[in-house]
């Protein structure tokens, strides 16, 4: 971790890394889309159960890049890693992404299955709460100028917030919900056929190595968008017409 | 007598000395206290216009629009929490002072609540009234805000230390503050309902209320504090 902590090394890591973490992305979803096509339908929900091998992945992804932006934000705070900043602010866009997926497609398959389109029961209001304090952290992120300071305050809203992971896991244990209970990550084990659980376990590491894969992407693109941001100031600071160019050049490469 | 208790009693008299100055800053600038009840009064007036006059309709959801309102109305106040500190430059002076930031924050928050909070607590029985609620059930109605309405000051005092750097913050604080405020919209609302008359328990959602209140008393000013000093340097 803190041999990553060099800018320069992580960008040289991130070119060799990120054409073999795309390709392996792009296997898995071939394999998982197959999987899911080609898995049997259910007994009680018909065709209607794919949407699943898209829904629950997303869902598990919008907890855990939470999970990920609440350890860079505790990098951040408690042991200044340089790069935890450019991490946390990579992974918001991202987050909010997966959790709009899930809102979006666990909607869509809520209307064949419950007969609405939205309920107001526990999991789905925590899950439109996290939504929410995903953009708020966007928000903050692009309210406040100096990204140092944003970073630090950034990470205090998003340890705050990480209360609500807890409140989402459990909310189907702790109160009577129309969606289901868990099936997959429970004491006893899976009660999901295993026909099922494949294509949905296939599924998952796509998506995972999908995050991995764009948040490697743009924690690049926001150490390359720093460096133009210094170079500019420094131009504009000095007047100098060689470091204009320079700047000029790095923004268009 | 011992250094510690020299210290304690020092701190004791800085923390009334504080609590003392917002207490009457909140009160004298047309701000704070008094424009917070009139906007509450206000809330409580237009939603009768928006939905009717049906008097049953209103009755059941009387208490979800005094919580509300109440909710919204101490979103508004949250500004002045520590803007007029930010903007003359006392709060370089409450950060590096001896009182803990943690403790001022505490102190702060007790006098907004004080001056803002009380009279909408005390006030909600009369509006109470005005939404066709039972006379009887308003008491317990009042108690659910009392106990409720510390953990929204708290909450808010995170979102206003996070945003106290910025010009126009109002809108961004309302943004983070509202989705850490639902759980407690959420029991306030169900403890409000059931004292006058759903068929659920009043207990349960009140003493909920109470725990949400303690902990955030408990744990908000160390973030609120952390939040200060990120936008301090």
């Amino acid at each position: 971790m803190w041999s990553l902590a060099n800018p320069t090394v992580f960008l040289a890591l991130a070119q060799r890394a990120l054409p073999w973490l795309a390709a392996a992305t792009a296997a898995l979803f071939a394999v998982g889309l197959w999987l899911s096509f080609a898995a049997p339908p259910d007994y009680q929900q018909g065709e209607t159960v794919r949407i699943m091998y898209l829904h629950v992945p997303a869902a598990w992804l919008s907890s855990f890049i939470y999970g990920v932006m609440t350890l860079a934000a505790l990098g951040t705070l408690v042991w200044r890693h340089p790069l935890a900043d450019a991490a946390q602010k990579a992974a918001a866009p991202l987050g909010a992404g997966f959790t709009f997926i899930c809102l979006a497609t666990g909607s869509l398959w809520g209307k064949p299955m419950w007969g609405t389109y939205w309920v107001w029961d526990a999991r789905l209001t925590s899950v439109l709460v996290l939504f929410i304090l995903y953009l708020g952290l966007i928000a903050l992120w692009r309210t406040i100028e100096d990204s140092g300071r944003a970073a630090r305050a950034a990470a205090i809203l998003t340890l705050v917030g990480a209360v609500d992971l807890p409140i989402i896991k459990f909310s189907v244990d702790w109160w009577n919900t129309l969606h289901q209970p868990a099936s997959v990550f429970r004491l006893g084990g899976p009660t999901i056929a295993p026909e099922l659980l494949w294509p949905l376990l296939v599924m998952s590491l796509a998506f995972t190595l999908l995050f991995l894969t764009l948040h490697v992407m743009a924690i690049r693109n926001e150490i390359l968008r720093r460096r133009v941001a210094r170079l500019t100031m420094i131009a504009a600071a000095q007047g100098d017409s060689l470091t204009l160019q320079l700047a000029a050049g790095a923004a268009k490469g | 007598m011992s250094r510690p208790f020299h210290e304690a009693l020092a701190m004791k008299g800085a923390m009334t000395a504080l609590f003392l100055r917002e207490w009457r800053i909140a009160r004298r600038i047309g701000g704070g206290a008094s424009t917070g009840a009139v906007f509450f009064l206000i809330l409580v007036a237009i939603m009768p216009f928006a939905i009717g006059p049906d008097l049953n309709l209103l009755a059941r959801i009387g208490p979800a629009i005094l919580w509300i309102a109440a909710l919204l109305s101490t979103l508004l106040g949250l500004d002045r929490l520590f803007q007029g500190e930010e903007e003359d430059g006392s709060l370089d002076l409450l950060v590096n002072g001896r009182l803990p930031l943690e403790v001022v924050v505490l102190v702060k928050c007790a006098a907004h609540w004080t001056a803002s909070a009380l009279p909408l607590v005390v006030a909600s029985p009369l509006f109470g009234l005005m939404l066709a609620l039972d006379a009887k059930p308003l008491g317990l109605v009042a108690a659910s805000l009392l106990v409720g309405t510390p953990a929204l000051t708290m909450i808010g005092a995170i979102g206003a230390a996070l945003t106290v750097s910025l010009r126009r913050g109002g809108l961004l604080m309302a943004v983070l503050v509202l989705p850490l405020t639902i759980p407690v919209l959420i029991f306030g609302v169900a403890a409000a309902s059931a004292a006058s008359g759903g068929g659920a328990p009043f207990l349960m959602p009140f003493l909920v209320l109470c725990a949400l209140s303690l902990a955030t008393i408990a744990g908000a000013p160390f973030a609120a504090a952390a939040a200060l000093r990120v936008a301090r340097d």
